[in-house]
């Protein structure tokens, strides 16, 4: 890894610092300034999509343990933040959870979940392991819709109460943002700590064979059990401030194609980088909302598409975008952003 | 008793679609090792081929047939040309991905085309009339695609025993480099199979646009419970395809009919997710021996 010119590491703890120089610390201090002044720059539309994209990191955070780290597949992500965002509505609506308690239950309950559909991981990888998950993408919607309806409500919409702290209550997009992103940043801060640890490097060892991992003396059982739970655990997180986002969850929002969509951030963003799962996220959420724009202009040039524009240009682009990047980019944005640091890091005398 | 056998038989039928699908799951498998997640959409772009033939341009059935079965084969020339040989040699996942985000994308251009209702086809596709034998009704759209799937079934076995094309898939599946070193055009092979493919997708799509109609959503999602089928015959095997695709069938409407219509939804996946634990290999399936 290159370093700018003149940074040398003195003593240990320079050494294993993640934020290096005056530099680095500068541009973060600004760019969190920045980030949590945007309730006040920006309108309701973008705002949303800033809840959407911080709700979204936290879960492509877990997919890019699980798939990125540890290169276990899993389609089911999207069925495991309806379990986070059911927990969290079942809890709060019935049983009185206040907030603080609801969001750690719901991301345990997830983790469990997914450690269950984890389990024929232990004998199972690749294809395999795609289609466990699968079964899950659709055991899980259907256990949600058909075993207790009259809780779940169904195909219905689950009404969640707003989120509180205190008297404060979470009630519009400008609030609940100071909620999300937060939590964005935090996931992220424990994710960037959690892949350097002895646990983040047993992952790594797993995915680049398992066998050979296994007669190194990392427990397959143990760690692929973890990552499935971490995985999991964010989507919990997730769903259940997607609960509090929406304020009403509906299992219309987490099928296959959203599990689908999750996995493409990973790969947009570079298979097993941290920064590569922040990059991903918002070049693909930024990528839908441009789209949904793009399509009334599309219905009004082409009539006869009015209708259908908006559904269809959407899963259209995404497959596009994601056909193009396993093609020409496999190592996705966070490799591309590391191609343009080091240009600039020697320019102008780059040879 | 006759509950019974009325549901085991439609069962059987029904797998006879399921296998249908899942042999053109395990062809790709066996000869590109790539794992086609985009068969659902597979199989409703050949039926919606044929629904245009007959809807937009008034074909007569035969030619409308013709048409959607070369329009598929030419789709499957073109998704193993434009995507899939770029992809070789990348990791596993890159393939997995692949034929996902290809799912998206002909779910998007189906949208743009045919919109997102539910489309039954004009005119009665499939011959003949629902057969009565004693208690049991057989549906004639049901008989015809589970004798068609034997029909495929057997021409695919002659077609790898007897002629060239079908010798060089089989040595292909067997080892890409040793095909290649005794002179096979492996890049053709792999075409010639997502063709094939996609030629067998299209009848499924047919068979079910007659018997329910097709539309963007529901369709694909029946196809993708070819997926149990596959697994539970074994990846590598053609014969494992067509047995899976029968039992999965079967259980499907026997849970059905003795658990609840409901339930009957999520039992291939509850299949598959035992075979998973218990089998994974399934049972013709090649059980492979790892080494580092």
């Amino acid at each position: 890894m290159y370093r700018p010119c003149g940074t040398f590491d003195e003593t240990y703890i320079q050494d294993i610092a993640i934020i290096r120089t005056p530099m680095h610390w500068s541009s973060l201090i600004a760019g969190i300034i920045l980030l949590f002044s945007l309730p006040f720059l920006v309108s309701g539309k973008y705002l949303s999509l800033l809840n959407l994209i911080g709700i979204s990191i936290i879960s492509v955070h877990g997919l890019s343990i699980l798939t990125g780290y540890t290169g276990q597949i899993s389609l089911g992500q999207a069925a495991f933040m309806a379990v986070g965002a059911y927990t969290t509505g079942l809890l709060a609506v019935y049983l009185k959870f206040p907030f603080w308690l609801a969001l750690p239950c719901s991301g345990v309950i997830t983790g469990i979940t997914g450690i269950i559909f984890g389990l024929p991981s232990l004998r199972i990888k690749g294809f395999y392991l795609a289609m466990a998950t699968l079964a899950a993408q659709f055991i899980i919607p259907w256990l949600i819709v058909n075993v207790r309806p009259d809780l779940t409500g169904g195909t219905d919409t689950l009404v969640v109460p707003t989120a509180h702290i205190g008297s404060f209550a979470f009630n519009s997009q400008e609030r609940i943002f100071y909620l999300v992103v937060p939590m964005a940043i935090l996931v992220t801060f424990l994710v960037r700590s959690l892949v350097r640890t002895r646990i983040g490097r047993a992952f790594t060892a797993i995915r680049d064979n398992d066998l050979a991992a296994e007669a190194m003396g990392i427990s397959l059982f143990r760690y692929k059990l973890l990552a499935f739970f971490i995985c999991s655990f964010y989507a919990g997180i997730a769903g259940s401030l997607w609960a509090y986002w929406m304020r009403a969850i509906n299992i219309d929002y987490f099928l296959l194609s959203d599990s689908i969509w999750y996995l493409g951030m990973v790969i947009v963003g570079g298979m097993g980088s941290v920064p590569g799962a922040v990059f991903g996220t918002v070049f693909i959420r930024t990528l839908d909302l441009l789209v949904k724009n793009i399509a009334p202009w599309l219905g009004t040039v082409v009539p006869s598409l009015a209708g259908v524009a908006a559904a269809a240009l959407g899963p259209f682009v995404f497959g596009l975008i994601i056909l193009v990047f396993l093609i020409f980019e496999p190592r996705g944005l966070a490799h591309r952003w590391e191609v343009i640091k080091s240009y600039f890091r020697l320019w102008p005398f780059s040879y | 008793m006759e509950l019974f056998l009325q549901f085991f038989v439609n069962g059987v039928m029904v797998g006879g679609l399921y296998a249908l699908a899942a042999i053109g799951i395990v062809l790709i498998y066996k000869a590109t090792r790539v794992f086609n997640f985009a068969v659902g959409e597979l199989v409703l772009l050949g039926g919606f081929f044929c629904w245009s033939c007959l809807t937009w341009f008034k074909f007569p059935v035969w030619l409308s047939l013709l048409l959607a079965l070369a329009g598929a084969i030419i789709i499957g020339f073109l998704i193993e040309r434009l995507t899939l040989r770029k992809l070789i040699g990348q990791p596993i996942l890159a393939a997995i991905m692949a034929t996902l985000a290809l799912s998206q994308v002909f779910r998007g251009l189906m949208l743009f085309a045919w919109g997102p209702s539910t489309l039954p086809y004009p005119t009665k596709v499939i011959p003949g009339s629902p057969l009565v034998a004693g208690f049991v009704v057989m549906s004639n759209e049901l008989l015809w695609t589970f004798f068609l799937s034997i029909i495929v079934f057997l021409a695919l076995g002659v077609f790898f025993k007897r002629y060239r094309m079908g010798m060089f898939m089989r040595a292909t599946a067997e080892s890409h480099q040793t095909a290649r070193s005794i002179g096979i055009d492996v890049k053709s092979v792999f075409g010639v199979t997502w063709g094939i493919a996609a030629f067998v997708a299209a009848l499924v799509g047919i068979f079910m646009g007659a018997r329910v109609g097709l539309g963007v959503g529901p369709t694909p999602l029946i196809a993708l419970k070819a997926f149990p089928a596959v697994l539970f015959g074994g990846l590598e095997s053609i014969t494992g395809a067509l047995i899976g695709g029968i039992v999965v069938g079967i259980l499907e409407n026997l849970s059905g009919a003795y658990i609840s219509p409901n339930f009957a939804e999520i039992t291939p996946y509850i299949i598959l997710l035992l075979i998973l634990l218990f089998r994974p290999e399934g049972l013709f399936g090649l059980k492979r021996i790892e080494r580092i």
